[in-house]
């Protein structure tokens, strides 16, 4: 059998008597925009940090590219290929923008010098690969339209500007995988549309998989293929947007919570 | 006139033992936010090493040394490595007790394999060779250690700031979640912190050594490096390398001019007079937590 790109097979997880996670199991295909909702609380967050290695399952089994992440730390899950953002913003705050999105670059370096140009000159090993990892770092600044906030401090920033800079870390990295947290939390309409425009273009143009938890039904429905639905850390339900949308678990959570 | 420089230059050159056992406090404290009371004693062992290097096995000096730093090193990273990684659920207060286990481990290990009388180091220069610029005495000792002391402070700043594995500490020290999830191992940055701290203590260590050289011997030191490090704020590089020279100076002339008992307790004075006023320290950058 071929192995799934990315798996998620039985895991459970409790805190205390919380269980925060029951007996979750889905797999996500190379390229799809896969899609998690459920109300605060449901366990949406605790998944990814399954995923990304901050918290270690009672239970159950992630897979990714065909090996198990079990057991692994949280920087050997980054070099596998697995990028994240987070609901509450994680910026190294007393950093500019440049210098946030040139830590997703991290795992690149080679010659352990960063700013290898300053000591050993432009032509030299380090100096030649700090000018590539500059570049990749320029091109993300130019793609999320960041120029002007480039040579600031992140921890001053609007809300939604921190948003994307961490966006940015990611795809700094060069994963395969990128797991988003509430991309769009706290942003205005206008600023949602460009943020729906971009995964897209994450998806599109660079081929990257993406696992989104958005509260935004309609954005949801709109660039998810398919979509999970879980509550109290079980699933509610598995299908196309379509689908999904026709529960009536999920129709009674959504317009409860609309009231 | 002459006796004042000549206090201010003698403070100058016990602010830079100061300053090298401040700053290997900070390097520390910087990412794993623990107060390292070991930290003289991690120096202390260094020194021993030195000295049983070149008394009972008749090393070159820069051989001898040499491998004091590699030991320093080592030792930096199996402490930090085998006891305190080893900690579960560790906390603050949790910590700086293990750190005062390893201090006293130490001292009962040095004073025990080597004896607690003062010994000689044999160390090229003397403390009381000295040159004498216009009617200024200045060992060469203090020269010597002054000299170490912004080598290694240069060296240090552009480790920070250039190299790849400074911008990660510093990434760790900012947000470890943070820095893990971009691939930044802080397992090992935080061995790396140990092992260069201790580096920078056995530094200080040795160029103490001609003066003193007992199992107390950096029981002053580092007490006057960690009050710098408080001062200056406990996470800033320049904040302690000042506060350290400060403390030197305002010792010597309280020495020189008010009363001589009282002179190391000066620096205590000095310490509580700051956390009244400016409880962050003088330097401090303050990193506020989010929740
Ligand atoms: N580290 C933790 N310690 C204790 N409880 C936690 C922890 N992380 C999450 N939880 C609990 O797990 C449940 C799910 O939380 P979370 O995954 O953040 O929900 P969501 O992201 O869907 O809003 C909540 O009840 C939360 O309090
Ligand atoms: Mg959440």
């Amino acid at each position: 059998m071929e192995s799934s790109f990315f798996l998620v097979d039985h895991l459970s997880i409790s805190f205390g008597g919380i269980k925060a996670l029951q007996n979750i199991s889905f797999t996500m295909n190379k390229g799809e925009i896969f899609s998690v909702i459920g109300p605060n609380g449901a366990g949406k967050t605790t998944l990814f940090n399954c995923i990304s290695g901050l918290y270690k399952p009672d239970q159950g089994n992630i897979q990714f590219k065909g090996n198990s992440i079990e057991n692994k730390k949280p920087d050997t899950i980054a070099r596998m290929g697995i990028a994240r953002t987070f609901q509450n913003i994680e910026l190294f705050s007393h950093m500019n923008t440049m210098e946030n999105i040139m830590l997703g670059r991290h795992i690149h370096m080679k010659t352990g010098v960063f700013k290898g140009m300053f000591l050993w000159g432009k032509s030299s090993f380090a100096g030649k690969e700090e000018i590539v990892h500059r570049e990749r770092v320029e091109e993300i600044i130019d793609f999320l339209e960041l120029q002007n906030v480039r040579d600031k401090f992140v921890g001053a920033l609007p809300y939604g500007t921190q948003k994307l800079i961490e966006l940015g870390r990611a795809l700094a990295l060069e994963p395969d995988l990128l797991l988003l947290d509430e991309p769009c939390a706290g942003m205005n309409s206008e600023e949602k549309q460009d943020m729906i425009f971009w995964i897209k273009d994450i998806q599109d143009e660079l081929g990257i998989s993406i696992l989104l938890i958005e509260h935004d039904m309609k954005m949801v429905m709109d660039i998810s293929s398919r979509v999970l639905a879980i509550n109290f850390g079980k699933q509610v339900t598995l299908g196309s947007p379509e689908e999904v949308q026709q529960n009536k678990e999920v129709l009674k959570a959504y317009i409860g919570e609309e009231n | 006139m002459i006796d004042l420089i000549q206090m201010i230059v003698n403070g100058v050159a016990v602010g830079s033992s100061y300053a090298l056992m401040g700053l290997a406090m900070v390097i520390i404290y910087k990412t794993s936010e623990v107060p390292n009371f070991a930290q003289g004693e991690m120096a202390l062992i260094s020194s021993f090493f030195a000295m049983m290097l070149l008394t009972s096995f008749n090393m070159s000096l820069y051989l001898a040394f040499f491998l004091t730093f590699v030991f320093a090193v080592l030792l930096g990273f199996f402490l930090e490595f085998a006891i305190l990684r080893r900690a579960k659920e560790p906390n603050i207060l949790g910590m700086i007790v293990i750190t005062i286990g390893i201090e006293m481990i130490i001292l009962g290990f040095v004073s025990w394999k080597f004896g607690a009388d003062q010994k000689t180091m044999p160390f090229p220069i003397g403390p009381y060779d000295s040159f004498i610029i216009g009617d200024i005495f200045v060992s060469k000792l203090e020269v010597l250690t002054l000299v170490a002391a912004l080598l290694l402070m240069t060296t240090l700043y552009l480790f920070f700031r250039y190299s790849k594995l400074g911008l990660a500490m510093k990434a760790t020290q900012q947000n470890s979640v943070a820095a893990q999830i971009v691939g930044v191992r802080t397992n090992r940055i935080m061995m790396m912190t140990w092992g260069i701290s201790s580096l920078v203590g056995a530094v200080a260590g040795l160029l103490i050594s001609p003066t003193i050289m007992q199992p107390f011997m950096m029981w002053d030191p580092m007490l006057k490096g960690f009050a710098a490090a408080v001062m200056g704020g406990m996470t800033s590089l320049p904040g302690v390398i000042v506060a350290a020279y400060m403390l030197g100076i305002i010792e010597n002339l309280f020495g020189g001019y008010i009363s001589i008992e009282f002179k190391t307790v000066v620096a205590f004075v000095i310490i509580v007079l700051v956390l009244c006023v400016k409880p962050s320290g003088l330097f401090a950058r303050h990193y506020i937590k989010k929740v």
